[in-house]
């Protein structure tokens, strides 16, 4: 089992970290959704703000999260490290969440993760394994940063990798002709009025 | 009040209690890891599982769960019996079965009662998890593979010790108890954690590999190394004192005790006087009992009274203080002091003890510290404060140092000029400790123990009677001392006589060569320089500065080798039991000076401890009542007068070394040098 909490001490070393002014208004539009005195509970909303600005979370961010919401700062390493979804390593501009599970696995997941690591090299993408995504009818799905792109093989992964390489932004979704998880080729039923 | 069926067994509890907790009221054990009386409760063990109707088809964590009337209890069913089991090896599963190895063997949670509900093999054939050992300072050593994750040692820190450092990071089989930034935890509490872990995670460092449990003697006793007199077992070996534990006294330390009181024994092996010296030709030169008696007695004799002074040290005994105090009256002497530091208190006994009691925290509103850092000078007490901060509605400032005290405090100022104000009522402070029921008035020897102290000393009395703080109810002058030996010799009444010299008087008269001859009884905290050229006795354990500019060495006994009596800070009269015997042929301290009087020719008339102990009650009635904390005298004390500039100091700045035994103590110096390398690093 990979070791996702232990504290990294392979990761480049940064010194400082503070929000910019626009991160930092979001920061406080968090803080403002809970009463005075309880603004800790904007710790995951703040977390990923700061991942947002930074591509991934360096000690300094959480140390600087714990700053403004008045937290001790283990407090903060707690929620980070529990998380998943906050990278406490750099990582490529796309992250590559693969879903490996039952569904994506049996619809063949193992060609899209092939396609994915053969990419991954560390600036452009990062590849991750994860469970469940929740979109088993659309198996198998990789969720590149904040999307999820459905109803993949190895090359129609190619294709939206090239894509993203290229500067562009795929559209998300299925990568069949398949609206949504209706069927492929178009509307077998309720045609008409 | 909520009425229960344990196992059959009707039973009225009182509202707000949990089900484990009305378990034990009716003498039903409950297995546990994660619940502890004094922390906050978690819930995640899952040991302590019950059935309780009416209630979901299911056991049911009873730490967590809240009595209620009309319930049904059930502790003992099959279905509670397998929920355990099932518990348990659930716990043993990524368990090392390092038992004969760990110095938690023995005296383990996990393993005592993994005996009543283990199975006694594994079905568990992957590999167990590894998880790296952390470091968290000089005084607990890790081994987190054992770690079964109840997270008291968490909570402790963050509640009871306030340094929010430890938490626990991932989750599932990657959840780690971490300070996740390697760094020493920044308290004087540390050693509780060890007694906390239910398992072998956390371990004594100094203590590691040293000894099984169960082959330690057990003595029962009381603490010395600061004035609150935390009650304390002794674990011995032979002679030697192996570890120091708390023992449980809900109205001094509950259940924990500092790390010097813990970790300073290593200071009781090592510069040990163990036979008497005497100084001939400039050097000191070992000798015979009656050699270094022969050798006092050459230059006592004959001496005027008035030329022979004695000082008593921070960590004698009630019986030598008092044993000193008549052998001086017999050979004429008013020249005696038992406060080393020079604190300006001799008044009524109200006037020189925590008057509100350790309890008393608790109750208060609002807390006034003058000149004192409770956070060195007394860690539990301070724990005690925080505990009061925790439960909320109170009120906390402070006059004197400007110190992280685990809590927050509204700092007023610096000095006496500050008091003076605030007794004036020009502060707002005021008006709070004015509104408070309980308002707590807590004086250190960092505002008494110097010039102005007398002057000071008013001011606290002025201020406690203008917030009628001094009732028949309630009585919230409290000194705060830092010496264990300072309210008994009080109580004894070691303070000059008529026209008798205090320590600082003392030291003058040796330098003008009115003093001739000092008594030094464990007394170093003294300029030892000042002594001029006067003969020096020292009588007492350890080879400090006293022993250092001594003429005859009398070697005497630890606290930890003789029975004792000694008075906390609140005035609480406890006994100190013998561990084990003082090293070669060192003795107790009050039948050294039984003996010496006996060859000055002013035989004291005492020879067992009874004769001795009866003789204090003679002196001092208190000494009759053990363990009790009664409403002393009040009256005027102090003496209103000029005060200085000079702001409060603590009376302890160095936490780790404030006597001969945390001075010889490796441990402390360790603990020492990792305190200076985080304040370093911040």
């Amino acid at each position: 089992m990979a070791m996702i909490t232990a504290d990294p001490k392979d990761v480049p070393q940064v010194e400082h970290f503070a929000f910019t002014p626009e991160y930092m208004a979001k920061v406080e539009e968090q803080i403002a959704h809970y009463p005075p005195g309880r603004q800790a509970s904007a710790v995951i909303a703040v977390l990923d703000l700061a991942q947002r600005q930074h591509g991934w979370l360096p000690r300094a961010a959480m140390n600087e999260v714990a700053r403004i919401l008045d937290m001790a700062p283990i407090r903060v390493y707690e929620v980070a490290t529990f998380y998943t979804m906050f990278q406490l390593r750099p990582k490529g501009k796309y992250l590559l969440q693969v879903c490996t599970t039952t569904p994506c696995w049996l619809r063949g997941s193992d060609a899209v993760m092939k396609a994915c690591q053969h990419a991954a090299d560390g600036e452009t993408f990062s590849v991750q394994e994860v469970e469940c995504l929740g979109g088993c009818v659309n198996a198998p799905v990789v969720q590149i940063n904040d999307d999820f792109y459905e109803d993949l093989d190895e090359a129609s992964m190619n294709k939206v990798l090239d894509a993203f390489r290229r500067g562009e932004t795929p559209k998300p979704g299925p990568q069949v002709d398949r609206q949504t998880s209706a069927p492929e080729g178009g509307l077998t039923t309720l045609k008409g009025e | 009040m909520p009425k229960v069926k344990i196992d059959g067994v009707e039973l009225e509890v009182p509202a707000g209690l949990t089900v484990l907790q009305a378990c034990e009221l009716a003498g039903v054990e409950i297995p546990r890891f994660c619940y502890h009386d004094r922390l906050s409760i978690a819930g995640n063990c899952r040991m302590c599982l019950v059935e309780v109707k009416p209630g979901p088809p299911k056991p049911q964590a009873s730490c967590a769960l809240p009595v209620a009337d009309k319930q049904e209890i059930f502790t003992q069913t099959p279905t509670v019996q397998k929920a355990r089991k099932g518990v348990m090896e659930f716990l043993l599963i990524n368990h090392p079965l390092d038992c004969p190895i760990c110095d938690q063997g023995g005296e383990c949670d996990l393993q005592d009662q993994a005996m009543a509900y283990g199975f006694d093999r594994s079905r568990y054939h992957e590999n167990k998890r590894a998880v790296p050992d952390k470091e968290l300072g000089p005084l607990v050593k890790t081994s987190m593979n054992r770690c079964i994750h109840c997270t008291r040692c968490i909570r402790f820190a963050t509640e009871v010790a306030g340094v929010e450092q430890l938490g626990a990071t991932g989750r599932g089989e990657s959840m780690e108890v971490t300070t996740y930034v390697e760094q020493a935890l920044a308290t004087e509490l540390s050693g509780n954690l060890v007694d906390l872990c239910p398992v072998g995670a956390l371990t004594s460092k100094p203590y590691a590999f040293e000894a099984r449990s169960w082959e330690l003697t057990k003595t029962e006793s009381v603490d010395v190394l600061d004035a609150l007199g935390s009650n304390i077992r002794i674990d011995t070996r032979g002679a030697q004192v192996m570890r120091i534990l708390p023992r449980l006294n809900d109205d001094v330390n509950e259940e924990w005790i500092s790390d010097k009181t813990r970790h300073a024994l290593d200071g009781l092996r090592h510069q040990r006087l163990d036979r008497p010296y005497v100084r001939t030709k400039g050097k000191l030169v070992e000798a015979t009992w009656d050699e270094a008696f022969a050798a006092i007695a050459a230059r006592l004799n004959g001496l005027e009274g008035s030329k022979i002074a004695a000082i008593a040290g921070d960590q004698c005994d009630a019986e030598s203080m008092v044993a000193l105090k008549d052998l001086m009256a017999s050979l004429g002497s008013p020249n005696i002091d038992c406060r080393q530091d020079g604190a300006r208190l001799d008044g009524p006994r109200g006037s020189y003890i925590f008057n509100a009691g350790v309890r008393g925290i608790d109750q208060a509103e609002a807390i006034l510290l003058i000149g004192t850092n409770p956070r060195t000078e007394s860690p539990v007490l301070n724990a005690r404060i925080r505990k009061r901060y925790v439960h909320g509605n109170v009120a906390i400032a402070s006059i004197g140092p400007a110190e992280d005290l685990t809590y927050p405090v509204e700092r007023l100022g610096a000095g006496p000029a500050t008091l003076r104000e605030l007794v004036d009522g020009r502060l707002g402070f005021f008006e709070k400790l004015k509104g408070a029921k309980h308002p707590l008035i807590v004086v250190g020897m960092g505002a008494l123990a110097r010039e102005d102290g007398a002057a000071v000393l008013a001011m606290a009395r002025e201020l406690a009677e203008k917030l009628n703080a001094v009732r028949e109810d309630w009585n919230g002058f409290a000194v705060l001392h830092t010496a264990a030996a300072r309210v008994g010799g009080l109580d004894l009444g070691l303070v000059p006589g008529q026209d008798g010299r205090d320590v600082a008087g003392i030291l003058e008269g040796c330098q003008k060569k009115e003093i001739e001859a000092v008594y030094l009884l464990a007394a170093d905290e003294i300029d030892t320089t000042k002594l001029g050229k006067a003969f020096v006795i020292y009588q007492g354990h350890h080879g400090d500065a006293g022993a250092h500019r001594a003429d005859v060495i009398l070697p005497g006994a630890a606290y930890t080798e003789k029975p004792g009596i000694y008075v906390n800070t609140e005035g609480r009269v406890q006994i100190g039991r013998r561990a084990g015997y003082p090293p070669g042929d060192a003795r107790e301290d009050w039948a050294i000076l039984r003996a010496l009087s006996e060859r000055l020719g002013k035989t004291l008339p005492y020879d067992t401890l009874h004769q001795v102990r009866s003789r204090l009650v003679a002196v001092n009635k208190v000494f009759a009542a053990i363990d009790q904390q009664a409403p002393a005298a009040w009256g005027t004390f102090g003496t209103p007068g000029a005060i200085s500039d000079a702001p409060f100091k603590s009376a302890v700045p160095n936490f780790y070394m404030t006597c001969p035994i945390s001075r010889a103590s490796k441990t402390m110096a360790d603990c020492m040098a990792s305190r200076a390398h985080l304040m370093a690093a911040e």
